[in-house]
């Protein structure tokens, strides 16, 4: 793939025209660039889908599948469509320049293209590219890959619609005094170990970890992907949490460093799942009961000694099988009705 | 003689930009390419093929204008944007007309490629 710089890159040329196509090809390669060619849209959209390029040349007026056709194709497809397509054609008239570029195309071209026009635009769509896929990069690593699914998919717009999932608080305890105790290097050096461990309980069940606070977190099973059996999944995700803190303690002990004990709640119910926050910062999240519930329940488990709590509604919801204790009855601030509450046991 | 069927700044330009060698492969190319586009107009206008006509007067003009076949180019521009109609009512003669410069330009371009 094409990496810095712009010389080098992978491009395809689609023309039916083999003059065409090997004229483009020959300037396209004097310009140190890799080429590929296809005789018409269809053999193009196969290899498009075979092997990746970095930019795409497409003629209109082809047999099989014209150039409009391979756009609205493009357009439609997850992987290509933030393919650069510069149009090379000598088709005439306004109207099929605009119905190209309203179709997703970078560019068009008039053939037979002039060499230095053709060296400046295809600068410029894979400076593009690369502004893309750095931006792809940037949502990946701050979104979870649901989220940056979800993003590319549906696009960004705030507002939530209601889902039905499972929310998990999760907490360190006594985070206050430790931080007290060391410096603050080695805190964040323990939070960085902490979260890594934690995001990857949590994503390995399909959850995704939708905000951090401080030595918090909170974390969503069934949005914005739906999970069928998202109580089992925040269950076993919040046992494999437990689990992995453990053998960090190992370590930490050995090395002489404080060890730590987190509580963790989950809730289940319906929620509103979405983006909120401003066009400029937004984030997504649930809102609703079920999510205050399960920061209830977090809060809990320093009361009830116990690592991790579950509400009634994600007892009822699972479908394996996993032991828990009922604790009976809990009334929560801000709650007129009480609770049922469980505790799971450990090491299931 | 080119003069007139090819427009020699044209040409000239193309050899500086992709080079003497790959021009003299591409006006083979082109040669060896060109009759089956003739073939096509045709054929599309004995079947009445309105795309096929379009479509290879519209590849015929292309691959003059990269060439600097200029007349040729206007030629088959106008059966591009013309289509089937005007060539029937003219009883076919811009067809034959096109074909007949198009004669001059693979010989001038022969010549060109040699020189």
């Amino acid at each position: 793939m094409h990496k810095g710089g712009h010389g080098g890159a992978r491009l395809l040329v689609v023309d039916d025209n083999k003059v065409n196509r090997l004229l483009l090809a020959r300037n396209l390669e004097l310009q140190g660039h890799h080429v590929a060619t296809a005789e018409n849209g269809r053999v193009a959209l196969e290899m498009l889908r075979a092997e990746a390029f970095d930019l795409l040349l497409l003629d209109i007026e082809m047999p099989e599948m014209n150039g409009f056709q391979v756009l609205e194709k493009l357009v439609n497809d997850l992987q290509l469509r933030d393919l650069p397509v510069i149009v090379t054609s000598s088709l005439e008239g306004l109207d099929n320049v605009v119905r190209c570029i309203e179709l997703g195309a970078e560019d068009y071209l008039t053939k037979p293209v002039n060499p230095v026009l053709l060296k400046a635009r295809i600068g410029a769509g894979l400076e593009k590219k690369r502004l893309r896929d750095q931006q792809k990069e940037l949502v990946r690593r701050f979104a979870t890959p649901e989220v940056a699914q979800d993003l590319q998919e549906s696009g960004f717009s705030l507002g939530g619609k209601r889902v039905r999932g499972s929310v998990m608080f999760s907490d360190i305890r006594d985070f206050t005094p430790l931080v007290e105790s060391q410096p603050p290097e080695a805190t964040i050096d323990l939070l960085n170990t902490y979260y890594t461990l934690m995001f990857n309980a949590i994503s390995g069940h399909g959850g995704i970890v939708s905000l951090i606070i401080g030595d918090g977190l909170m974390a969503i099973f069934g949005a914005p992907l739906p999970l069928t059996d998202h109580c089992d999944s925040a269950v076993r995700a919040a046992l494999e949490m437990i689990e992995l803190i453990q053998l960090f303690n190992v370590d930490q002990a050995a090395a002489g460093k404080p060890q730590i004990r987190i509580g963790i709640g989950i809730a289940s119910g319906e929620m509103v799942a979405g983006y909120t926050g401003t066009n400029e910062r937004a984030t997504y999240t649930c809102i609703g009961d079920t999510v205050n519930l399960a920061s209830r329940l977090e809060v809990h488990t320093k009361i009830a000694d116990r690592s991790i709590l579950i509400d009634g509604a994600t007892r009822a919801g699972l479908r394996g099988d996993v032991e828990l204790d009922a604790l009976g009855p809990v009334t929560f601030r801000g709650k007129s009705q009480p609770i049922d509450v469980f505790s799971v046991k450990l090491g299931q | 003689m080119s003069e007139g069927t090819i427009d020699l700044a044209t040409f000239e330009e193309l050899k500086a930009n992709a080079g003497a060698d790959f021009v003299r492969e591409l006006v083979d190319t082109f040669l060896a390419e060109a009759p089956a586009m003739l073939d096509d107009l045709r054929h599309a206008l004995a079947m009445n093929d309105a795309d096929r006509f379009r479509r290879a007067a519209h590849s015929l003009k292309s691959n003059s204008h990269t060439f600097g076949a200029l007349a040729l180019g206007a030629m088959a521009r106008e059966l591009e944007l013309g289509g089937l109609r005007p060539v029937q009512d003219a009883d076919g003669a811009p067809l034959e007309a096109l074909t007949l410069e198009y004669a001059r330009v693979a010989r001038s371009l022969t010549e060109l490629k040699r020189a």
